[in-house]
């Protein structure tokens, strides 16, 4: 059965218990649940960071979607809003908070240097995108992007909330006790190196000595 | 009319040190060339026979034709007026070595840090040398001018197309490691051992001394940030403890290094105005007005009557927002969470709107051009902000002061709780409203005027105590002092062109430096600027406010609980954007 009809059962309540029964799948009680109480890390980078504060200041109010509650600590947080520029000394850092995360979480790009280096991207102490260390859900374009678009971005999380299925998701699939999301965390060398890039990285490096 | 100000030279160093100084030359530049050997005899001098006692800037230009190298130095007195630049001129061949002058102006520092680590400059007698924005490891020096990023594409802007026969090419594409990296050849990342911080540990080492009056005490070594709360944004501070008393700490930034300097080289003069936007965040039309202000003097050409009060009105408009998100912050740290900032982000809001009306966007608003702004402020968006600088603004900061100035709990938490005394802050190089709170009345609307603060009535506010109870309260005179200006500046406003120029996309520059500085709400924030006589700048540098300013950090803290900590950093009101770059 799809996800569309799991969340629209079609039953008939009789009429004099349909006041005090209300029937729904599980999928949907566990996602309502979730996806209205979405505890963003408080976790800012740069600039989109403020724009961030003034989503869940007194305007604009996050709060009406169940995001005001910022957890400074990650083991508290369902989703890092990454918002602000990445850059090379800061991503070990981010990719450490993001391993203490628990399951399950999720990533936003907030921004244009967050989703691909924005304005920034040429700089050599930036990382050109969070995605090429950690699975982005949803990416906010924008420089920064407005609280209103910030909000949007995070109604659009609420959707892929709401999506998922408690049959399929891997944080409850019991197979491996093994974090399947974990991302091993960057060394500052000569420059950034990616473990999981190793090889590659030895590889082409040989091939311009030769050239 | 603004005019670039003739710099007339009141000391007279080449008399004071025959053959050792000589006058600068070079046609656009000014100041004095000293000797190396006597740089820190030269220096000693200035500041205590000439009276030039803050040191604002420090920073290194590499002239790479010429085959040498530069290290410059913007020299004011406290007391005001115009400044005295002076430098030094090695030959390129590594090491590059000059004396460093952190016993003569401590203030220099994490300068001369910075210009270790971008430009590989090595200032002989500098205690703790280390990398600063970049990590100990890192490969080269990135700012030299034979430098090349791995995103490299071509020396200056404008590049070519983009679109070499319609198609869009990566810069990814054209990386070897397909990615924003470059490698020495032959590395072998397996191999690679980290620095580990080690020698950041080194620098705390000397405060583990032990063994006082026969007892044993460990001291440990705590690492704020840079992923912590009240740190504002990503600054980490190293701090060893004993007991509950900070007794070392070391500012670890760099986290939100950005490269400014570089891509602002790559730039064309016009394509930086943007960039300056996101300096200080908050502050955009400040940083704007630093930039413009600095190339303006480079060109030497006036500024239209009417930008020029447009630009007063939205510098000020920017301090009053930022010294209202400041209250609000402080107050966060300080635990009384969310709502004396709900508060103040109302205030904001309003104008923010107001921001985003004349230029388009609420927080980057890349306002400013060349001599004059970009767009007229329309009648519309004038009678918003006499309603805010008349009504409303008035009755809030009035509010503000009476829910909190009073408030039992925060005297009692602020007042008698040191942050710096005068003295120590000029030695630091500390300017801003710190510096004002502990005493000094320098503010470079007044000291040294810039665009038309000269023709404004307002008091250079100035508290005595230099405890946190007057940092606070000064931000709130502060907010009231700009509303007075704002309130004469929008009466006086007059009708005309926006604009001495043309709209045009590259703007010619005459070779030469200039050094622009403002008055920011955080502090004194200044460009320096070489050009060549090309469309792009040779140096492009930015002397932020928070980046001088934590280099006191240190020396307020020593002594403190650490408790103490995180409110002692929120009074600097620092923002990483600005000390990153
Ligand atoms: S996307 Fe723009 S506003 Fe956001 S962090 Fe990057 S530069 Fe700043």
């Amino acid at each position: 059965m799809d996800n569309e009809k799991l969340s629209l059962p079609q039953y008939d309540i009789p009429e004099d218990i349909q006041n005090a029964v209300a029937i729904t799948t599980l999928d949907r009680l566990y996602n309502w649940g979730r996806r209205s109480s979405v505890w963003p890390l408080m976790f800012g980078l740069a600039c989109c960071a403020i724009e961030m504060i003034a989503a869940q200041a007194s305007r604009y109010d996050m709060a009406r979607f169940g995001m005001e509650v910022m957890r400074p600590t990650p083991r508290q947080a369902d989703m890092m809003l990454v918002s602000g520029t990445v850059t090379k000394k800061m991503v070990p850092a981010i990719i450490r908070l993001y391993n203490q995360m628990p399951e399950p979480k999720y990533v936003v790009a907030m921004g244009a240097c967050a989703s691909g280096g924005g304005p920034f991207k040429e700089g050599y102490n930036v990382v050109a995108g969070i995605d090429k260390f950690l699975p982005v859900d949803v990416y906010i374009p924008g420089c920064p992007p407005t609280p209103q678009a910030l909000i949007a971005g995070m109604i659009k999380l609420q959707e892929k909330i709401d999506r998922q299925s408690i049959k399929k998701v891997s944080w409850y699939n019991g197979k491996t006790k093994e974090d399947t999301n974990f991302v091993p965390i960057p060394i500052l060398g000569p420059d950034l190196i990616d473990p999981r890039r190793s090889a590659e990285i030895k590889a082409a490096a040989t091939v311009q000595e030769g050239a | 009319m603004m005019t670039a100000p003739v710099q007339t030279q009141t000391v007279d160093l080449v008399a004071r040190f025959p053959g050792v100084v000589a006058a600068e030359t070079r046609p656009g530049y000014t100041g004095f060339v000293v000797e190396k050997e006597k740089l820190v005899e030269v220096a000693t001098a200035l500041r205590d026979e000439f009276g030039y006692d803050l040191l604002t800037a420090v920073t290194a230009v590499d002239y790479l034709p010429e085959n040498k190298m530069e290290v410059v130095y913007h020299a004011y007195k406290t007391t005001g007026g115009p400044g005295l630049v002076f430098r030094v001129q090695v030959p390129r061949v590594d090491p590059v070595e000059v004396p460093s002058l952190i016993h003569v102006y401590p203030g220099v520092d994490l300068q001369e840090r910075e210009a270790w680590d971008l430009m590989g400059i090595r200032f002989t007698g500098h205690p703790d040398l280390r990398r600063i924005l970049m990590w100990e490891g890192y490969e080269g020096h990135p700012l030299r001018k034979d430098w090349k990023e791995p995103f490299y594409e071509e020396e200056a802007k404008p590049f070519k197309s983009r679109w070499p026969e319609g198609k869009h090419i990566l810069a990814e594409e054209r990386n070897p490691f397909n990615d924003n990296l470059k490698f020495p050849p032959n590395f072998d990342p397996e191999k690679w051992v980290p620095d580990n911080e080690e020698s950041l540990y080194a620098a705390l080492k000397r405060y583990t001394v032990e063994s006082e009056d026969g007892m044993n005490t460990d001291r440990i070594v705590v690492n704020m940030g840079p992923h912590h709360p009240s740190t504002h944004g990503v600054f980490r501070a190293a701090l060893t403890l004993d007991g509950e008393t900070i007794v070392g700490l070391k500012p670890v930034v760099g986290y939100l290094h950005r490269n400014h300097d570089k891509i602002g080289e790559r730039n064309t003069f016009l394509q930086n105005m943007p960039y300056t936007d996101r300096l200080d965040y908050f502050n955009s039309m400040s940083n704007n007005l630093a930039y413009a202000i600095t190339v303006e003097k480079l060109m030497n050409i006036p500024v239209a009557e009417r930008a020029e009060y447009i630009r007063v009105i939205m510098a000020e408009l920017s301090r009053v927002q930022n010294h209202l998100i400041f209250i609000g912050m402080l107050l966060n740290d300080l635990g009384a969470m969310y709502t004396p900032a709900l508060y103040a982000f109302e205030e904001r809001e309003l104008i923010l709107d107001i921001f985003e009306e004349v230029s388009g966007a609420r927080m980057m608003c890349n306002y400013l051009r060349f001599g004059g702004v970009v767009r007229d402020v329309s009648p519309a968006a004038m009678h918003k902000i006499k309603d805010l600088v008349f009504d409303r603004l008035p009755a809030k900061t009035d509010e503000m002061e009476r829910l909190l100035a009073e408030n039992e709990v925060l005297v009692a938490r602020l007042k008698g709780v040191r942050v710096v005394d005068a003295e120590t802050a000029v030695k630091y190089s500390v300017t801003g409203p710190v510096l004002r709170a502990a005493g000094v009345p320098y503010d470079i609307r007044r000291a040294d005027p810039y665009s038309i603060y000269d023709r404004f009535d307002f008091d250079v506010a100035v508290r005595q105590n230099g405890d946190m109870y007057d940092n606070f309260m000064i931000r709130v005179d502060e907010i009231r002092q700009s509303l007075r200006i704002l309130g004469q500046a929008v009466k006086q406003i007059p009708d005309g062109p926006i604009n001495s120029q043309k709209p045009q996309y590259q703007v010619r520059v005459p070779a030469g430096e200039a050094y622009g500085r403002i008055e920011s709400p955080k502090g004194e924030l200044a460009f320096y600027v070489v050009s060549n006589g090309k469309p792009n700048p040779w140096r492009y540098h930015v002397r932020p406010a928070s980046f001088v300013n934590i280099t006191c950090l240190e020396q307020m803290c020593i002594g403190t609980k650490i408790q103490d900590f995180v409110a002692l950093l929120g009074m600097l009101d620092i923002v990483m954007g600005e000390l990153d770059r």
